[in-house]
Order: structure tokens, then sequence, then C-alpha cells
């Protein structure tokens, strides 16, 4: 049982990681070169775009598709390691 | 053939697809009428959400809001986006994981109190009623100008259609309708997008036409509109005029609110397991952000087809969708300058804003109105935002099935989000009122007929929001999200990722955060209306804002109160470990 809860905390704070390392770009794409940047960010051109407007159209959204797929990949692993060695506890 | 027999045909077609589809997929025990027998493939599931989600507001007013608004509109673009990084992170997984029926469920277990449940089952009846009047006044506008019937007779004929199949089928019913309807609609919002694409740019991606030069000329499409809208006495497209401060609360707002939506996080139960909601979120996204990115694309070619076909053209020459959508009061023009043409620019052509029409009309034939004109611009023209979606394809010539496309598309959005919302309101009230609190023990079969009993309520009184709208429909919507934003969401987020905050804490942060928000609305919207402006806003963030500063008090509360009062029970702490495990 301690064992099993150790595994747990393990696996728990690499998700905790993972995800606040995810947010953080979540937050730089969409409030900062979206909205706190997109000012200084429209100075530059992107293709047709000004690159702050592309960002807060257009970029973001992309990004945001795959910050979640880059999580479902990385939990897949995750949760596979916890399960590995939960079985090799038991 | 016209377009009114083409529109017959398409939503005609439509609808017995629906209809088809439910007969199919009749539920037969209360986890089936919940959700969905927790048996829905992620790729289904993601479809289902897109279309639960993308309301009558996305499908035919986001658009034109993001038109009129320039680059202020991003704030629906990544808001109404970026919530689902939240909801795939932070709380789709574990709500999965915890395995029951509701929202509600969720609240009332973590918090070990029957009182949590309840409060969480009214803001979820607030939050889902308000959405819930907007879809079928959407509903109503599209029969009524497409199909010239009634706005009423269409209102009561998508009551039947949703009654037929949510009533029937419940969850599993409406999942796979849902995923008919997603098709339907983006369809419908992608083929004019591409045509109008390659009518103003030669691209056929509208994304990318949206970056592209005009053809014929060398510019890019969005620095001529920024020229022609600056000749015309207008800010820049591409330059916004809200503060940043209210620009960043509205997107988180939208954001929070967007991952506590009931009827959105109810979705994430319908999957067999943790991995497949986590990958049903991802597919949700991906169908929705095709559209959302279509539709900053398609706003910006509205705006400069508008300005385009219509700006120095004499009314007489007007095109036939200006005098159309001016013969149901949807575009209004004063001649100001007696010179016969219709001109744009910068501010409110007359006051009141909203065209009050006489029934007379002028030496152009245009239908005159009783307001008196704004000497303070030269704008002559009265435009409804929400015209845009659907007047594109005719501004822009398509033919008539096109016109007819989107009008099945405005109806399969407006359908699939009513049904979704009606679903919760009577899980709600048969689950959580009924099953889990006043009746506890009314066996299944009894549960399933409330069920039923109240989804037929529920849609009676959504009904009668669409025939007698509520004057605030419109600004309600900012009710929604805020609310949303200041209670489903924290609570439910800090029941997961802390042992530490107890009933009494997240009690008090939700009525803090509820109280709050829908105090600062209200004083702003109904009690003081001509003081809602950035003067005299708190720290500058309008009413629309307002849920993020809700949630951070909310947030603020809980734990100060948590820190000071007994940890939850040890067998909750058992059961946050139970549901952290993959």
């Amino acid at each position: 049982m301690k064992e099993k809860n150790t595994n747990l905390d393990q696996y728990w704070r690499a998700n905790i990681r993972l995800v606040l390392g995810l947010l953080s770009i979540w937050f730089l794409v969409s409030y900062g070169c979206g909205i706190l940047f997109v000012d200084f960010l429209d100075q530059y051109t992107f293709f047709g775009f000004k690159l702050g407007f592309w960002f807060a159209q257009q970029g973001s959204i992309f990004v945001f598709v795959i910050l979640i797929f880059i999580y479902i990949q990385q939990m897949k692993k995750l949760d596979l390691l916890y399960k590995h060695k939960n079985r090799e506890e038991d | 053939m016209s377009v009114q027999l083409l529109t017959y045909i398409f939503v005609g077609i439509s609808f017995g697809i629906y209809l088809f589809i439910a007969i199919r997929s009749r539920a037969n025990s209360t986890s089936e009428f919940y959700i969905a027998g927790k048996g829905v493939h992620p790729i289904a599931n993601g479809m289902a959400t897109a279309a639960d989600w993308m309301s009558a507001a996305s499908f035919i007013s986001m658009a034109g809001i993001i038109s009129f608004m320039g680059r202020d509109g991003s704030v629906y673009l990544m808001g109404w986006t970026g919530g689902y990084v939240l909801l795939a992170l932070l709380l789709a997984p574990y709500l999965r994981k915890f395995g029951q029926f509701t929202v509600p469920d969720f609240i009332g277990t973590r918090y070990y109190s029957s009182f949590a449940r309840i409060v969480a089952v009214v803001c979820l009846i607030v939050v889902s009623f308000t959405y819930v009047a907007g879809q079928m006044r959407g509903v109503g506008i599209v029969f009524s100008r497409f199909l010239e019937v009634d706005i009423n007779t269409g209102v009561m004929i998508g009551m039947g259609i949703v009654f037929f199949y949510a009533v029937l089928g419940g969850m599993k019913g409406i999942t796979y309708t849902q995923v008919a309807q997603y098709c339907v609609l983006i369809f419908a919002y992608l083929v004019p997008a591409v045509f109008i694409s390659i009518l103003i740019t030669g691209n056929p991606i509208p994304q990318l036409g949206f970056g592209d030069q005009v053809i014929d000329d060398p510019q890019y499409l969005l620095s001529k509109l920024d020229g022609v809208m600056t000749q015309l006495g207008f800010e820049p497209y591409t330059s916004g005029i809200k503060s940043t401060i209210d620009v960043f609360c509205i997107t988180a707002a939208l954001m929070l609110g967007t991952a506590g939506l009931p009827h959105v996080i109810v979705r994430f139960f319908t999957v067999p397991d943790v991995a497949a909601a986590r990958q049903s979120a991802g597919y949700a996204l991906i169908f929705i952000a095709i559209l959302y990115t279509t539709a900053p694309a398609v706003a910006s070619f509205a705006r400069l087809n508008l300005f385009e076909s219509t700006h120095n053209v004499s009314y007489e020459n007007a095109p036939e969708w200006f005098k159309n959508w001016e013969d149901i009061g949807l575009i209004a023009w004063k001649d100001k300058n007696n010179d016969g043409k219709i001109q744009h620019a910068n501010g409110n052509a007359f006051e009141p804003a909203k065209p009050k029409f006489n029934e007379k009309k002028g030496v152009y034939g245009q239908r005159l109105i009783i307001n008196e004109a704004n000497t303070t611009n030269n704008n002559e023209v009265y435009i409804d935002r929400d015209i845009i979606v659907l007047a594109n394809p005719e501004i822009a010539q398509l033919p008539p099935w096109v016109i007819a496309l989107v009008a099945a598309g405005a109806l399969a959005a407006a359908l699939s989000t009513a049904a979704g919302l009606l679903l919760v309101i009577s899980t709600a009230v048969s689950h959580d009122l009924l099953k889990k609190t006043f009746a506890k023990n009314i066996t299944e079969k009894k549960e399933l007929l409330f069920a039923r009993l109240s989804i037929f309520v529920s849609i009676i009184i959504a009904g009668l929001f669409g025939i007698y709208p509520p004057a605030f429909v419109a600004q309600v919507v900012a009710f929604a999200f805020g609310l949303a934003a200041a209670t489903l969401f924290p609570a439910i987020c800090m029941g997961i990722f802390s042992k530490r905050i107890n009933k009494q804490g997240a009690i008090t942060g939700m009525l803090v955060g509820l109280i709050f928000t829908l105090s600062y609305i209200i004083y702003f919207k109904f009690l003081f209306p001509e003081m809602n402006s950035s003067e005299y806003w708190f720290l500058g963030i309008s009413p629309e804002g307002i849920g993020f500063i809700g949630m951070l008090l909310n947030l603020f509360i809980s734990f100060l109160i948590s820190f000071s009062t007994a940890p939850p029970p040890n067998d909750i702490i058992e059961m946050i470990d139970e549901i952290r495990q993959p």
C-alpha cells in the first residue's frame, strides 16, 4: 500500500509538471502574444498578417489544438509507466 | 428552383436524418439516458461535443460580431477555444474517472454535502436556461427568414423535433443526432466560406485567403480592409479599441466559463475511459477549430464585401439582399445628405441606434424610419450584426442551394445545443434533486420517467422563452459564462487539485462568486445601463469580463475558509486519490 502511494505521488507530480508546462505555453500564446504584447508584435508581418493579430485570431487556436494532443501523448506514456510499476510491486 | 423550395428540401432531409437516428437509438436505462451508457467513441464524442458547444451564437452571430469589432473580436475566438485546453488538462479526465452522471454529483460527493449539490444545481439551471432561450430564438429567426413561416410556428416545429429525439433517446439519441448535426453545420459553414475566399483572394482555403492578396490588386486583404476603413473614418480593422485589461478579463471569463459549462462537461462522462475522455477533448477542439479559424476570415471578407458592394452606390442600384434584409427590418438606410447614395462611416447613423420604421416609402423606395438622424457623422446605414453569416452567400452572389444549406446548418447548430442543454437541466432535476436529495428511494424506472417528464417541461419553458423572448436575451449571455467561471469551474478544479479544500470553503466560495458576479452584471446591465461604460467599471472591467474577478474571489475565499476550518474527512481524501489514478 505504502509503495503504491509513492508511485501515485510520482505519477501525480509528473502530471502536474506536464500540465503546468503546457498551461504556460497556453498562457503565453493567448494572453501573451494575442493580448498583452499584441501591439508590439504587430510591427512584424507574417505572410499577409500583422503578427499579433494573427496570434489573436488564428495562431493561438492552432496552438491550443497542438497542446491538447501533446498532453494526450505524454499522459499515455505516464499511464503506461504507472500501471507497469504497480504491476511489478503486486 | 427557388431558394425557398431548396430550403424546404435541405431542412426536410436533415430533420428526417435526425428523426431516423433518434428512432434507432432509444434509451432503456438511466445510464443510457444520462450518459449514453459510457459507450461513445472518442471521435463521435468529439463531434457531438463540437455540435453541442457551437450554438446559434457561434454559427449565426460570431462572424458578424467579429466583422464589426475587428481585432477586439479575438476575445470570442480565443475565449471559446482556449477553454478546451483547461477542460482537457484540468477537468475532463478526472470527472470521467469519478464516473457518475452529473456535475452536481461530483460537487455534492467531493464536498460531502447536499447543500453544495443544490448550490451547484442552481448554478447549472441558471446557466443552462439562459443559453437555451437564445437557441430557440435562433430557430425562430431562421424559420421566418428562409421558410417564411411565422416565428412562433418556427419555434414550435423546433421544439417538436427536439422533444422527439431528446425524450426518446436521452443522451444516447442526442449524441448520435449531434454527430449528424455537426456534419451538417460544418459543411454549411465551410461551403460559402470557401466560395467567398476564392472570389476575393483566389485562395480556396479561407484561413489562408485571410492573409492573402486580393484578386487584381497587389494589396493584402487585411491591409486593403484597414485602408478602406481608415478612409471612412473607422479605426483600422486590425487594431482594437477595448482596453488591454478588459480584453484580458473577457477572454479569461469566456475560457473559464467554457470549461465550467455543465452541458459540455457532461459529454466527457459518456466515453468508455479516462484516456478516451482526454482524446475526445482533443477531437472536440479540432472540430471546433475548423469553424473558429474560418469565422474571422469570413468576418473580414464580409466587411470588405459590404463596403465594396454598397458604399457610394445609389439606393436604386443597391443589391437585392440589401432590400431583402431591409424588408424584415435588419437593415435600414437614411439618406442624410440627400444624394440618393448609400454611405458608410463610423458611428451610429441615427438615434436611437435601432431603426423604427413607419409604414411609408421614400423617394427611392426605401423604408422610412422615425429615428432622428445623427448629425455628428456621415453614416447612413444600420446593419444588424446577426445577418452577416446568413446574408453572406447573397452578398457574394452564391447559388441558391448554398443559401438553403446555410439555413439547414444554422438550424442544426441551434437544435443540437438546445438538446444538450435541455438534457443537463432535466438530469439535474430528476437525478440530483429527486434521486439524490428529495426522493432517495425511487426506482430506476421511475427516475427515468421523471427524467423524460422534466425534459418535456424544460422544452415547454424553453419554447416559451423563444416565443416571448425576454428583452434581455442578448445581454444575459454574459451571465452564463461569468457565472460558470465564478462558480462551477473553481469548485470542480479545486476539488481535484487540492485535498485541503473542504465543504465550508467550497460552498462559501461558490456563493461569493455567484453573488458578486450576478450583482455586478445586474447593476450595470439592468439597474444603471446608462452607467455601463469604462469610467464607472471596477478597474475598467466590463460586465462581460467580471466573471474572471468572481473566480479569483471564489478561489481566495475558499482557501481562506478551508484553511481555518477542519480538513475534509479521510474517505474524501481517498476518493481524491482514486480519481487521480488513470
